[in-house]
């Protein structure tokens, strides 16, 4: 068993997949339910959905796809995108969907997070936090799938999500996402010191070695994948894999 | 065929999908006549107890249910909040459980805050009697939790799985024809499956 949690996050677009580079130029992948069938078939032990235009169109959660995946997802799943309110996320969980991802909401109304912490657990909320380095080295925090600047600080946003009840945290790393560069592994560290909740690791990767180091350099608790899971390779066509299970064990034994 | 009783609470669009996979027929179904002739019964659960039990009671699927599993000996598997009905009680609520496993159904409470309830994510089991479901279950069986409350037996006999979360609880339970796994097999991949064909085949 893989004692650090790896997990696939895929990115939702109307009603197909998309991988995108720093938030942009989103690259058509698939259908989302032949994809979650792969990842059905090599054994994955999580899957992350996030949909990239649900909160800038202002629409909601696209209640019917994620119907059909999660009776197709023989594996927990969580999803995150568009979720404004309690009934959104409480719908969600009836739909059979194991955790939600909160982003955008956490700015306009963080009071949810609170509510939805207190009435399904800590353990079903991941907040998220999109974070870009500027030419000066600076972090900055966003909203909106990238679109929207938070004046707030990585670190004492992080503490105020594990405050308000987030069970999790998913950071992004803007500056890395789509880019095969390796994952920013100061952010993760900076973030994994300041939280006792599990960091989840998003943005970089290229190989099973990136993922050992933002584990041991980083201190993540859990790793996401995005293109690795869905390019044979960077600048190649998509195929849906996972890293080979065991090359990973050892990447990651203690 | 595997007959999974609708009583109205959660998604079970997953076990009828984990089925499929596994090459059998299932149906989901609220229909007393559907329960009646079933060869099979799968008892799922989302929820909380008094609300699953006061829909069961309040339907005639209560009598049915008795009748198949009591004097019939129809195969049943209670997954999640569905074994726990299958218990005398639960700390949840008020509302007798079916009562077909002597055991009760407590509330996870932890000193350590370090523990949390619920207990969720992926957990090892291991066998604490052999049982036709949980044939061909290897070392590193391992299944996805998502509880607050677990299932405690009186009688050993009725353990066949048990897990470490804080404490030692029965994650699967046996007496005769009636099962039970606390865990969420259409969520736990290929040891799910497992367990739905082991189930599929008794």
């Amino acid at each position: 068993m893989l004692q650090t949690r790896v997990i696939p996050c895929l990115l939702l677009k109307d009603d197909s997949l998309f991988k995108t580079v720093n938030f942009k130029n989103p690259s058509y992948i698939g259908d989302p339910i032949n994809t979650a069938r792969i990842f059905n078939e090599l054994e994955v032990d999580e899957l992350v959905l996030l949909d990239i235009s649900a909160t800038n169109n202002e629409t909601k959660p696209n209640f019917d796809l994620l119907t059909n995946l999660a009776n197709e997802c023989f594996m927990p799943l969580a999803y995150g995108g568009g979720i404004r309110n309690f009934e959104d996320a409480k719908r969600i969980f009836q739909i059979g969907i194991e955790k939600i991802i909160i982003n955008s909401a956490s700015f306009t109304n963080p009071k949810l997070i609170r509510d939805l912490a207190d009435y399904f657990g800590n353990q079903s909320i991941v907040a998220s936090i999109d974070i870009s380095k500027n030419f000066f080295g600076k972090y900055n925090v966003f909203s909106n799938s990238g679109k929207k600047i938070q004046n707030v600080d990585p670190v004492s946003w992080s503490k105020k999500l594990e405050d308000l009840g987030a069970g999790e945290i998913l950071i992004t790393a803007i500056h890395k996402e789509g880019t095969w560069k390796g994952f920013d592994l100061k952010l993760i560290k900076m973030i994994s010191a300041a939280v006792s909740i599990p960091v989840i690791a998003n943005g970089g990767a290229s190989s099973i070695e990136d993922i050992g180091d933002v584990v041991k350099e980083g201190n993540a608790s859990a790793v996401s994948l995005g293109s690795m899971v869905v390019y044979q390779k960077k600048g190649m066509g998509v195929l849906v894999n996972f890293p080979d299970i065991e090359k990973l064990k050892n990447k990651l034994k203690k | 065929m595997i007959t999974i009783v609708d009583y109205g609470m959660g998604n079970l669009g997953s076990i009828f999908n984990m089925f499929k996979r596994v090459g059998v027929l299932s149906k989901i179904t609220s229909e007393l006549g559907d329960i009646k002739s079933a060869k099979k019964l799968l008892l799922p659960g989302v929820g909380s107890f008094d609300k699953a039990m006061q829909k069961i009671n309040n339907s005639k699927i209560r009598d049915v249910l008795d009748y198949k599993v009591l004097n019939e000996q129809t195969p049943i598997l209670g997954i999640c909040l569905g074994m726990q009905l299958l218990t005398k009680s639960s700390e949840e609520g008020k509302e007798k459980g079916l009562g077909y496993i002597d055991a009760h159904t407590m509330k996870f409470s932890f000193e350590n805050k370090n523990i949390k309830v619920p207990h969720m994510g992926w957990n090892m089991v291991l066998k604490s009697k052999n049982s036709l479901i949980t044939n061909g279950f290897v070392n590193e069986s391992r299944f996805y939790f998502v509880h607050s409350y677990y299932v405690k037996v009186q009688n050993e006999e009725n353990s066949i799985l048990k897990t470490n979360y804080g404490l030692e609880f029965d994650s699967a339970i046996q007496r005769d024809n009636i099962y039970g796994a606390q865990f969420h097999p259409e969520k736990s991949h290929k040891f799910g499956m497992k367990l739905f064909e082991n189930f599929a085949k008794i």
